[in-house]
């Protein structure tokens, strides 16, 4: 099915299950520890032996010499895959440091080895004993070094990461009022609660891996070219997955490893990634340094908006975009936006929740606060008086589908009680503690991608869907399984869904927060598929029938849909290129307060808010723990989230979860998430966005804005931590 | 993890006498930190005794007015006892402000004397570390030491002293009660209890080879208003940047004890002479030989503007 012209009034729009706050249908078996995540696979395939992958003990260079003997001879040892007497795996267009590079060592951590044994306690003490002698090459770990030779980006679709527009130089220059400041990020890691995990087994020349992976297809592929086999040969199946942020995205290299383990062992390995190997071996997202400029004439209308970002890669191609959601957000007529990336020699980055936008907006929505101060504007009427209206400002060629934005922040306002900040900074004071309110606005692009599915009716009026589509705790169960009984007429009890196996049709997956609206409008292609199988066999049109209780009516006559016998159904949703003409955005109003301690200067969150707008929110159950936990990740990143790179050595130093500190409960205040309803007819047939990294894109300026307008100091140093700013705190009474 | 054989001693002086004369014994209670170490091999011990068969569970008035802490009393048991809660409150708070409801039940008041540095090279065994490995160079000199120690550190090692609790054992002058090897007993000031680094910053406290804590005893209590600040970049389950514990009586005198600063908890007698004269006075001389990295000198004054708070809140 494609869709290829605007939505008009659908079943949808008389929706009885989806849009409605509906409990997620594998919570019972995730409360319970009875949903099986990768590494607790035991009964999918016996004799599993435990795999330990043996990190790079150096940033860059070459292994001398590996000395495997003690190791091999140590209890339990079944098999030792090292890098010395393995050729470099393949590549995959999704991993760009070598998962497994023979004696080149890209980066600390990089996978050297896999030692196979019977215990998960004999592979690791055995792969102690390997005694490893590097020549260590030099290399560049210092983004503000690299800085001065970054080329322009690309961006995900291959575009240049530079656009112009009108004559910024110009128009800056003559501005009523200017704003130019130098914002920095940090690495971050995604840190996702279940590391990598695989169980990999062999029959013959086929591979399984019981793994998890947020895209299944991309992994089947990525899997068979690294490992030089037929993708027809590799399945991949992840239905379960704690956690991902982007992480997952690819195939890591517990995966590579725990084949290429059990190809040695000739028996299936498992293997969980150690703790403190992730954040080194995996990938992140990366640091960036970040210019904005902004000038406006002292009615606070902006003329000319400039938006620079500096990143690093081990590639030097694809960075960390922070400038992706400039173009989209405020009007203006002159503009520069350019993202440059510079080559590094650090682990690799890629995708983390958001890439770009996350940190974009750090800098972008502080700007604009800075903005609102000088021209002497409250900063929600500012981003009101500057937003955009009809086509994209950065791209005027380009039509907006559905935008709410200036309501998201009136509602807001008003829910937050906006009206309570004082506009001086500094002045609240409630015993020791300093309080503040910021406020941001967030962007996130609300994309679409093919996606398929497969429902089968049983004689007895059971409904199973089958797609490759993964839940990676975002709630995609439940609402697939709401779109499959709303399209059939059935109630949700009688919806099973099956997930994560590369057997099944090939879905979106789950990444770029276009999973939401991508898998549920193709089981919608395959259901529809179904109701016209089912009118074929009963004699009756299908598309026209309207289907309820079980029951297909047309014209007055009725049909139990269980007369049709067992059928199965396969559908995709594709997309027409009249969505080109359009820019498909999600938006929020985010507000936060804090409270920072005059004497100390530590921020503690008091209240967030999010108004969102993303047009039909399909569960808004599940939608709120998806924008409310963005937030919470933003909280982290605007105060605590940091991989310090040790700059001589090459690696983030605090590889642990000890030393990368995440929030805990006692950092995360009340949260309110507000969706306005909305729909958005250019989307899908479900008019439906989704909403898993709206919840990161602006929080995490709010909050910034937040401890500003509490103390009156700026930092522009993320995160904003008590050394940052503790000099420039106001001086003791 | 390397291969160990393990006993579960039967008396205080068994253990002591079987750590001490077996090459790499070492003793286990609560495991809390010990277990994490030998996973990455930081720690290797050969053989371990574990002591928690021994009692020593309770905790007991003193003649003298004080409190006897056993040594294998939970950091939780300790932290909730109403006789510390009313006339320890520092030590209360201080137990409290660390680590994990799960860990605080499963630490020790002996063991939590004993955790080890929290420095991230002293972690990771790729990298040099002259307290992992003597003579193997301090990858921390020039690295990332923002958590790192800014006094009574050497050349040799920049690590802290991580704890909580020890730091209001110190403002309560307690004394820690250990067995011998050869079975006799011996008390040793908390002041006098951790080392500083110097050449051998493997060398952490002073207790000999085998020699078995037994109990931490306090004095009677000081009266006074008690504090523990602890500063940090999360609300829980974090090391401190630097903690304050501080005991402050009606007329502005007190004592004070820093945490997360140096490789011990920090208390300079003549700093708390100065309290009347407030944060700045104290900070100035407690830290006057301080030679802190350019990632961690915000420390002091930190340091300074939370003992303000404190002297701040005791003002009322």
């Amino acid at each position: 099915m494609e869709f290829n012209a605007p939505a008009t009034e659908n079943l949808f729009d008389r929706a009885k299950l989806v849009g409605k706050s509906t409990p997620r249908i594998d919570g019972p078996l995730k409360v319970s520890g009875a949903a099986p995540y990768a590494a607790e696979r035991h009964d999918v395939v016996a004799g599993q032996a435990y795999g330990w992958i043996v990190g790079a003990a150096i940033a860059k260079g070459r292994i001398r010499s590996m000395e495997l003997g003690d190791a091999r001879r140590a209890p339990g040892v079944v098999a030792i895959v090292a890098a010395t007497e393995h050729e470099p795996v393949g590549t995959s267009p999704y991993n760009h440091a070598p998962l497994f590079g023979g004696r080149d060592i890209a980066h600390y951590h990089q996978a050297i080895a896999v030692v196979v044994a019977e215990t998960f306690e004999q592979a690791r003490a055995a792969a102690s004993l390997i005694r490893t002698q590097y020549d260590a090459a030099d290399g560049v770990h210092d983004l503000a070094r690299v800085k001065s030779a970054a080329k322009i980006g690309t961006g995900f679709s291959g575009e240049s990461m530079k656009d112009t527009l009108g004559d910024f130089d110009g128009a800056f220059g003559g501005a009523a009022v200017k704003i130019d400041a130098t914002y920095t990020t940090p690495d971050e890691a995604h840190a996702m609660m279940e590391p990598f995990a695989t169980i990999a087994a062999w029959e013959g020349d086929k591979l399984t891996v019981w793994t998890s992976n947020q895209m299944i297809n991309w992994g089947k592929r990525a899997l068979a070219s690294i490992l030089g086999i037929e993708a027809d040969n590799v399945r991949v199946d992840s239905p379960y997955v704690g956690g991902g942020f982007g992480g997952k995205l690819f195939i890591r290299a517990d995966a590579v490893m725990a084949a290429l383990g059990a190809k040695a062992a000739k028996r299936p390995v498992k293997i969980a990634m150690q703790r403190p190997l992730m954040f080194n071996n995996s990938t992140h997202r990366p640091a960036t340094i970040q210019r904005v400029r902004l000038g406006a004439g002292s009615d606070g209308r902006i003329t000319a908006i400039a938006h620079e970002c500096w990143s690093a890669n081990i590639t030097g191609e694809d960075g960390e975009h922070g400038t992706l959601q400039t173009p989209k957000l405020y009007t203006g007529a002159n503009r520069l936006t350019a993202s440059y990336v510079s080559q590094i020699d650090l682990p690799e980055g890629n995708a983390m929740r958001a890439p770009g936008e996350a940190p974009g907006h750090m800098a972008l929505e502080v700007a604009m606060d800075e903005l609102a101060e000088q021209a002497g504007i409250d900063p929600v009427e500012l981003r009101i008086l500057n937003d955009a209206h009809g086509v994209v400002p950065g791209d005027p060629e380009t039509k907006i589908s559905d935008r709410h934005l200036a309501r998201c922040l009136k509602e807001g306002a008003e829910r937050f009680g906006w009206s309570e900040r004082k506009a001086q900074p500094g002045q609240a004071r409630n015993g020791r503690w300093l309080t503040g309110m910021g406020v941001a606005a967030g962007y996130r692009a609300g994309p679409t991608a093919k996606s398929a599915a497969r429902v089968s009716l049983s004689a007895d009026g059971k409904l199973k869907v089958e797609t490759d589509m993964t839940d990676i705790g975002t709630g995609s169960y439940t609402i697939i399984a709401q779109t499959a009984a709303e399209t059939m007429g059935l109630p949700l009890d009688s919806v099973t869904v099956e997930l994560g196996d590369s057997n099944f049709p090939v879905s979106s997956g789950s990444g770029g927060q276009w999973g939401a609206a991508s898998s549920t409008a193709g089981v919608y292609a395959a259901c529809v598929n179904l109701r016209r199988m089912i009118g074929e066999k009963l004699g009756f049109d299908g598309d026209a029938a309207d289907f309820q209780g079980g029951l297909a009516t047309l014209d007055g006559q009725g049909w139990q849909i269980t007369e049709a016998g067992a059928l199965s159904a396969d559908g995709e949703m594709t997309y027409g290129d009249f969505k080109s003409d359009y820019d498909v955005g999600t938006y929020a109003a985010h507000f936060a307060e804090v409270r920072v301690d005059a004497f100390t200067g530590e921020v503690h969150i008091t209240r967030m808010l999010a108004v969102c707008d993303a047009g039909r929110i399909l569960n808004p159950l599940s939608a709120r723990s998806q924008v409310i936990g963005g937030m919470v990740m933003a909280a982290g990143a605007t105060l605590m989230e940091d991989l310090h790179v040790d700059k001589r050595f090459g690696f983030f130093a605090n590889h642990d979860l000890a030393g990368y500190e995440v929030p805990v409960h006692a950092d995360i205040p009340h949260q309110e998430c507000i969706f306005l309803d909305t729909l958005d007819p250019i989307v899908s047939p479900m008019k439906a966005k989704g909403v898993g990294e709206l919840g990161i894109c602006g929080p995490n300026a709010a909050v910034a804005n937040a401890v500003y307008n509490a103390t009156g100091v700026r930092v522009r140093e993320y995160p904003i931590t008590v050394d940052k700013y503790l000099d420039r705190l106001p001086a003791l009474a | 993890m390397r291969s160990f054989t393990y006993e579960r001693a039967k008396t205080a002086a068994d253990a002591a006498k079987t750590v001490a004369e077996t090459q790499g014994a070492k003793f286990i209670a609560g495991g809390t930190n010990l277990l994490d170490l030998m996973k990455i091999e930081v720690e290797t011990p050969t053989h371990l005794v574990d002591v928690q068969d021994l009692g020593f569970d309770a905790i007991e008035e003193t003649p003298e007015g004080g409190l006897r802490i056993g040594a294998l009393v939970s950091n939780t048991a300790l932290s909730a006892h109403p006789a510390v809660r009313r006339d320890y409150a520092v030590l209360t708070r201080a137990i409290q402000a660390g680590a994990s409801g799960q860990l605080r039940n499963k630490a020790t008041t002996g063991g939590n004397l004993l955790q080890r540095t929290r420095c991230a090279y002293f972690y990771d065994t790729n990298m040099p570390c002259n307290k992992r490995k003597p003579g193997d160079g301090c990858a921390a000199l020039g690295g990332f030491s923002r958590q790192l120690g800014v006094i009574g550190i050497s050349d040799a090692c920049i690590a802290t002293y991580p704890g909580d609790m020890a730091v209001a054992l110190r403002v309560l002058d307690a004394v820690v009660e250990t067995v011998k090897p050869d079975g006799t007993a011996r008390a040793i000031p908390i002041a006098d209890f951790h080392r500083l680094w110097g050449d051998t910053p493997q060398t952490e406290t002073v207790l000999e080879p085998g020699e078995l804590i037994t109990a931490v005893v306090l004095p009677e209590p000081l009266g006074g208003q008690h504090f523990y600040q602890k500063v940090r970049d999360r609300r829980s389950y974090a090391f401190a940047l630097v903690s304050v514990a501080a005991v402050i009586q009606a007329d502005g005198t007190g004592r004070v004890a820093f945490g997360g600063v140096a490789p011990k908890p920090w208390r300079v007698e003549a700093a708390d002479a100065l309290l009347q004269q407030g944060a700045s006075a104290v900070v100035a001389e407690a830290f006057a030989d301080a030679r802190p990295t350019e990632q961690n000198k915000f420390k002091i004054p930190l340091a300074e503007r939370a003992l303000a708070g404190i002297l701040a809140d005791a003002r009322g």
